[in-house]
């Protein structure tokens, strides 16, 4: 007899399911194409090769994301800045910059090499392609245009998320990046100094108040 | 019997063919949905409105895929097969009464398929010979996984026809007390009209109550549904007796299973359940609603049972083979045998007095 309460049990909770599923909020799943859900804050996206405000590259070619990348799919050839109309504020500047992003893991570490910050990630992950050729990024695809926006592969695609573009990615740092002694010791979310701009970190008048 | 009455006789079973298919699309979605919801998902929810021509979709396209044939195949069998599943399975449920009986320009037009004098005979032998699909289309594949899916059927239906067809005993010999006894379903539909003390259904539920226990596992087997789903167990057998299908040959069996549930289903509600049996709402209602009416209490009988076969789908989990067979051998079939003493001693006790009372 024991079988039988452990099947109705069972059906106990199939059933509760059901009706928190149907009555409730227990759907898990989300209509993708249809309804999106807000990305965590530290999501890996597709990358992004970033400028200074006032339009310079950031890239200096120095080729240590190409070092730091586990899966070996970024190629990185540095050039010298010519010298009257200078690529980026180095000496060098990345004039060959291809990601292939068949092999990426989307691990971050090229983000965290970059001495620069000149390549970091966005929220963008639909980034299939109809062919194996047009996964492989170059600093066309890459290179964020002088407004501050950034290019889209496909983006007349109906399902192209270009606001994603704009989000960068976020990392946990044990301090504030401006070493402002008020924030020694706080853990807080800071975004790449990416194409986005992420809410300000509080001062610490406002969190004591 | 003139040309009216063969037009009547073609469009009642032109209606079970048609409600049989209707509700083979409609089941396959519920199913898809109903698991879904169990398993906190949307289920398919693209094509029509709520998803609801998927099963159309799906069917189109295994129409027009190709029909593979694998090289060690008995082609003859082969192709035979799937007929074999799918014509059983239609014939399952002519004997079904699907309303009540009406009379239009003098004629009395039953809805039922062919009202058999022979109907619960009938349902045992379709049901019966639905296994040959199985066995045949497991031995004609010439592969592994289909044969021993096979076998497995032969040896589940042998089980569990038995305690079905026990349990089918004890409500016939029961509604016999009422009706004067019949085999045909629309006699036992019959006798299950009025009520018990004013306001419980006359249902045969009630006082055959482990009979339809056992009824209702025993037809959950006999479908091949889970948890008795060991005939296309996927883990172990691939797709059991159709591996080897493809394209409308393999549509067939899926269109047999779910013909299969609904016929299944329907009887269970028939010989239970009161069949369309319910209320009537008398002078109260349109003559057409009225007319509609049984039919919609049996639909909603029946798909009540086939929730319950959804429901203990997305529950359990397929048993062994070993608890299979002692499920059936050692629980299910002596607790028919008992029961049917049981009922028969009560039956004959009320009809002709004690033994010593004379």
């Amino acid at each position: 007899m024991s079988g039988l309460g452990a099947f109705l049990r069972g059906l106990r909770v199939t059933g509760k399911v059901m009706v928190n599923t149907v009555f409730g909020d227990g759907l898990v799943t989300t209509k993708y194409p249809q309804e999106f859900r807000q990305k965590p804050q530290r999501f890996h996206g597709r990358h992004v090769l970033n400028r200074y405000p006032d339009g310079m590259e950031k890239c200096i070619g120095c080729e240590l994301c190409a070092g730091a990348c586990p899966a070996r799919c970024i190629y990185v050839r540095g050039r010298d800045n010519p010298s009257d109309e200078p690529v980026s504020p180095g000496e060098r500047y990345g004039y060959v910059y291809e990601i292939n992003m068949l092999r990426c893991i989307f691990c971050g570490l090229c983000v965290e090499a970059c001495p620069t910050e000149a390549i970091t990630m966005t929220h963008l992950f639909e980034i299939s392609t109809a062919n194996r050729r047009d996964a492989i990024y170059t600093r066309q695809e890459l290179l964020m245009r002088p407004d501050g926006s950034v290019p889209h592969m496909f983006p007349d695609d109906p399902l192209a998320q270009l606001a994603e573009l704009d989000t960068a990615d976020g990392w946990l740092r044990a301090t504030a990046p401006s070493g402002v002694a008020a924030y020694e010791g706080v853990q807080a979310w800071q975004g790449t100094p990416g194409p986005a701009s992420w809410a300000p970190e509080p001062t610490q008048d406002e969190r004591d108040a | 019997m003139d040309g009216v009455d063969i037009l009547i006789v073609v469009g009642r079973v032109l209606a079970v063919f048609v409600l049989l298919l209707v509700t083979t699309i409609f089941n396959v979605w519920l199913e898809r949905k109903t698991i879904a919801d169990m398993q906190n998902r949307v289920g398919p929810d693209r094509a029509g409105p709520f998803g609801l021509l998927q099963t159309v979709a799906d069917g189109l396209k295994l129409f027009f895929k190709e029909q593979i044939n694998p090289s060690k195949v008995e082609y003859g069998m082969f192709v035979l097969a799937p007929f074999l599943a799918v014509i059983p399975a239609l014939l399952l449920f002519m004997v079904v009464p699907f309303g009540r009986p009406f009379t239009i320009g003098g004629r009395e037009v039953l809805l039922q398929g062919a009202d058999l004098n022979v109907g619960v005979l009938f349902i045992l032998a379709m049901s019966s010979l639905a296994v040959y699909a199985v066995v045949l289309a497991g031995w004609s594949s010439g592969s592994k996984y289909p044969l021993l899916g096979a076998v497995r059927a032969t040896a589940q239906a042998i089980s569990y026809e038995a305690a079905i067809g026990l349990s089918i005993v004890s409500v016939v010999m029961f509604s016999s007390t009422r009706a004067g006894g019949t085999l045909s379903l629309a006699g036992i539909v019959e006798s299950q009209a009025g009520t018990y003390l004013g306001f419980l259904p006359r249902w045969n539920l009630f006082p055959q109550v482990v009979a339809f226990v056992i009824f209702f596992l025993a037809i959950i087997a006999e479908t091949n549904r889970a948890p008795f789903d060991l005939v296309e167990a996927e883990q172990e057998l691939v797709g059991g007796f159709h591996t080897e299908y493809s394209g409308m040959r393999f549509a067939m069996y899926q269109l047999a299973e779910y013909m299969n549930i609904f016929s299944m289903s329907a009887i269970c509600a028939t010989l239970f359940l009161g069949g369309w049996n319910g209320p009537t709402f008398d002078g109260q209602i349109p003559a057409w609603v009225s007319a509609v009416l049984p039919t919609v209490w049996l639909l909603i009988k029946t798909y009540a049972v086939i929730f319950a076969f959804f429901w203990i789908r997305a529950t359990m989990p397929r048993l062994r083979y070993d608890q299979l067979m002692q499920i059936g051998w050692k629980r299910l079939i002596p607790a028919a045998l008992v029961w049917l003493i049981l009922s028969t001693v009560a039956i004959s006790v009320r009809q002709f007095g004690l033994p010593w009372s004379a």
